[in-house]
């Protein structure tokens, strides 16, 4: 099998046959498919865009989806310069290819993350898009004898202007297969749009995802595939002293128990039997002389806060400034240990044969993953075939150096010698590792006479994600970037302003998790910040119009969400209402959160209104599903989520303790998005930032109280 | 030790063998091939595997296949009355997906829902609705769907 396309259930099945002119999958391995009676079978313009005789165009989507919606944004750009109905596309996911499928803001490797997937995309599925469509004028030229200036491209066909003649695009495949693809195609100017940036674009990938037809890693299936799950260390660093399979190997259904570098596997014909399997097995751990706990890291993390760091950015003195300040103000914030929790806990399938191995997953770093499960298996990257499926959310999780689930999958493959599904538990997901890293915030600040802030010392501490992986490069001066963004370019204009990081090394895996250092900057300085408004009698948003003045695009999404929210409106007793800015991944998103305190101190979020300038909307739905879910994601991390180490485990295991925003818990939330004629930016990760911060605010001007340590909990 | 069951899926018989505490989940998944029932968290905490039985939303990850006896089982797939429909074309109509992983079960809770209070309030659907997770935040979008679908239905206000 290869790759599943998402529109045609159908249609995938008779690609598998092998026929299928006009679908065939190989669309973007040649120049022009040969449907073997020696006529093109289609017009393969480019490694995005193929059009068969039956006029379909199939775009091959480089990016994973995981939600996202990169499978409905990226054809539209495809479509606005090819002229067709995005309706009408077939999307299929690419085979890992860094060169062909390189993200053009990382490369040369195929990835997704950082909210990048429409930015790298932008110009390069346009001009996919455009050389297609000017194959097909050109062709079209040739066949009605005309000058092509008289041609243009509409709704799927070359159209004559002088005669009103109509040539479909299927028509032309056969002629345009025997160009060759124009290198700089003319790209619509903006004002031409008429997809991108309208409302009205339906997501592709909603049929298959509610009729049950959306392939996940775990549907897939293969004769004599077992079902593996991995008993991992219990205390981060732990390695395996000894086991004892036999009472694993009794119970009915499992068929092996093979020891792998990340522990030891129970492999099964049923995930049951293999579930079980796994609880029956006794293993003895070495545990590591360092077990850390929340509680001794957060003391030992309390003294480095003392303590000069690795200079982010050194603006003015900001030590003179606090030691002449006319007020001085000082804060310690805190943030825990977050897992990723996508709906879809990691899974990977994996078969194995001579000189080949295919993996079937949701991959985020394709091209790494591909590697990775190269060296796993003793193969060559390209004898690793990546199937990428759709993911069931992944926040950061799939995209991981390690590319830990995918190794795991092949070392069991390799030892059992059959297909293999490889399965992790939601308790395993929890407790995982893989977080994103704990950190605390130490603030100290200087206001001046008119109660201004005049300095700004922001001290951070947390581990690094970037250490000890493949990125450690990027490590410079001892500052990891990922670890500070949203902190050193704060965008506030304090004359005196210090951003230092010590990032201390501990066992528990670390990783990006939707938002990155976003994640948790967002929210220490937008929470500081208003306690610096209000130590100067100022109002959170008028202090921050005065600090915004020079950036521009900061200032005109705050205006909007507080013109939206009615920031100047009061509310009644009992509710408060907070805001907060942050700029992430080149895109500006400001929220304002109305909450309700109950008698007794129960926190309801009632309504979120949200302004973003994330560039040019390229579907402006798809935009505001990403705002409402990130204020989701954002709002389940700031009131229930923890991750909390004692003696070197993670103490939760499952939703009952790793506490997620249901339906009831859901505030009402209103997206506005502001016009712009910028290049795309990113708006996966930017949602979440500013809801943390702006909730706790909200709480302050309902009750008074300061939260300054998250998750804020049940109740204040 | 294993046993023969006989369990009505979708209006078909089918006979299984399995421990008797096997969860339905995985004989509906690794037996019945039944993608649309989904595994989230084995807990019965997260609604990923909602299955109709005798019309009431259930976590199958939570039933034991002895115990289901002739009671009928529909899941998302044999999900096909006039409520199903008008639900899964207001799911469409408003794009309510992201990850699409949670939707099956969350179509399985509404569905029970509707058939229950044709015309449910907010409240109505917070309480039905909320042992279903969703990590892409799309509750707006679903409280949205299932009045859309009352109100198609008839109910609605």
């Amino acid at each position: 099998m290869k790759r599943a396309g998402l529109m045609d259930r159908r249609s995938f099945l008779v690609v598998t046959a092998g026929t299928g002119a006009g679908l065939c999958l190989a669309v973007a391995e040649a120049k022009a498919g040969q449907s073997g009676g020696g006529e093109p079978a289609e017009l393969a313009a480019n490694a995005f865009v193929a059009i068969g005789v039956d006029g379909r165009v199939t775009v091959t989507v480089k990016h994973l989806e995981m939600g996202q919606g990169v499978a409905t944004g990226l054809p539209v750009l495809v479509a606005e310069e090819l002229e067709v109905d995005p309706a009408s596309i077939r999307v299929e996911f690419a085979p890992a290819d860094a060169k062909r499928y390189n993200n053009l803001f990382w490369g040369p490797s195929q990835g997704t993350g950082g909210s990048t997937a429409t930015a790298n995309s932008w110009e390069q599925l346009r001009k996919a898009g455009a050389a297609a469509r000017e194959m097909l004028i050109e062709a079209a030229a040739q066949l009605l004898r005309v000058d092509r200036g008289a041609l243009i491209a509409m709704n799927g066909s070359i159209v004559h202007m002088g005669s009103g003649r109509t040539l479909p695009y299927g028509e032309l495949v056969a002629t345009a297969a025997l160009l060759t693809p124009p290198a700089s195609p003319p790209l619509k100017p903006v004002s031409d749009f008429r997809l991108i940036g309208r409302n009205g674009v339906k997501r592709k990938d909603a049929r298959d995802k509610i009729d049950g037809s959306a392939r996940y890693g775990l549907d897939m299936r293969f004769p004599y595939m077992l079902t593996a799950l991995v008993a991992r260390a219990p205390v981060f660093g732990a390695k395996v002293v000894s086991y004892d399979r036999r009472a694993a190997l009794a119970v009915p259904g499992v068929e092996a128990v093979v020891a792998i570098s990340s522990g030891i596997t129970v492999a099964a014909n049923s995930t049951w039997a293999a579930m079980k399997g796994r609880d029956a097995l006794k293993i003895q751990w070495a545990e590591p002389a360092l077990r850390p706990s929340t509680d001794t890291i957060r003391g030992e993390w309390t003294a480095l806060l003392g303590r000069t760091g690795m200079p982010a950015r050194d603006e003015g003195d900001a030590e003179a400034a606090l030691a002449r300040g006319a007020r001085r103000l000082s804060a310690v914030y805190e943030v825990p240990y977050l897992a990723h929790a996508p709906m879809e806990p990691l899974n990977c399938v994996v078969r194995l044969s001579p000189g080949k191995c295919e993996i079937w997953a949701g991959c985020q770093f394709q091209t790494h993953d591909q590697a990775m499960a190269a060296k796993a298996a003793g193969l060559s990257p390209e004898q690793v075939e990546i199937n990428t499926l759709y993911a069931g959310g992944s926040f950061g999780r799939r995209a991981n150096p390690a590319s830990d689930y995918i190794v795991e999958a092949v070392e069991v493959a390799k030892a059992v010698n059959t297909p293999v599904r490889l399965m992790w538990t939601r308790e395993d997901d929890i407790r995982g590792g893989y977080y994103r890293p704990m950190f605390l915030h130490g603030f100290e600040a200087a206001l001046d006479e008119q109660g201004m802030p005049a300095a700004w010392r922001h001290r951070l501490v947390g581990q690094s994600i970037l250490e000890g992986g493949p990125f450690a490069a990027m490590i410079k001066n001892g500052i990891d970037f990922v670890s500070v963004e949203g902190a050193a370019n704060l965008p506030y204009a304090i004359a005196n302003l210090k951003v230092e990081l010590h990032s201390p090394k501990l066992p528990v895996p670390v990783l990006w998790w939707r938002s990155v250092g976003s994640s948790h900057t967002a929210f220490a300085t937008e929470c500081f910040l208003d306690e610096v408004a209000q130590a100067g009698g100022k109002d959170p948003l008028a202090l921050r119009r005065i600090l915004l003045a020079g950036q521009p695009r900061h200032l005109a999404v705050l205006e909007l969400a507080a013109a939206k929210a009615g920031w100047d409106n009061p509310l009644p007793p009992g509710k408060g209402r907070g805001l907060a800015v942050h700029e992430s991944f080149h895109s500006f998103v400001a929220q304002v959160v109305e909450i309700s305190v109950g008698a007794k101190g129960e926190i309801k979020v009632d309504r979120v209104v949200c302004a973003v300038d994330c560039g040019i909307a390229v579907t402006p739905d798809v935009i505001r599903a990403q705002m409402e879910g990130g204020i989701a994601f954002g709002l389940s991390a700031a009131l229930f989520g923890e991750i909390t180490i004692r003696d070197g485990r993670a103490e939760q295991s499952n939703f009952h303790d790793y506490r997620c925003l249901r339906m009831d818990e859901m505030p009402k939330v209103e997206v506005h998005i502001l016009p712009s004629e910028a290049p795309p930016t990113g708006v996966g990760e930017p949602g979440v930032p500013p809801v943390a911060p702006a909730l706790c605010n909200a709480i302050f001007a309902a009750t008074g109280k300061r939260i300054r340590k998250l998750p804020v909990g049940e109740r204040v | 030790m294993r046993s023969m069951f006989s369990l009505i899926v979708n209006g078909e018989r089918h006979k299984v063998d399995a421990t008797p505490d096997t969860p339905l989940l995985w004989v509906l998944r690794d037996q019945l091939g039944m993608n649309a029932v989904k595994y989230g968290c084995g807990q019965g905490l997260c609604g990923a595997c909602s299955v109709l039985l005798d019309g009431e939303s259930v976590r199958a990850c939570q039933l034991p296949v002895s115990e289901i006896g002739g009671r009928r089982i529909v899941t998302l797939t044999g999900m096909t009355d006039t409520i199903a429909t008008h639900l899964k074309a207001a799911w469409i109509e408003l794009d309510v997906p992201q990850c699409g992983y949670c939707q099956s079960g969350q179509l399985v809770s509404a569905q029970a829902l509707l058939r229950r209070i044709p015309k449910p309030s907010d409240s109505d659907i917070d309480i039905a609705m909320s042992g279903n997770l969703c990590r892409c935040g799309t509750y707006q979008r679903i409280r949205a769907a299932i009045h859309l679908a009352a109100k198609r239905l008839g109910g609605g206000p």
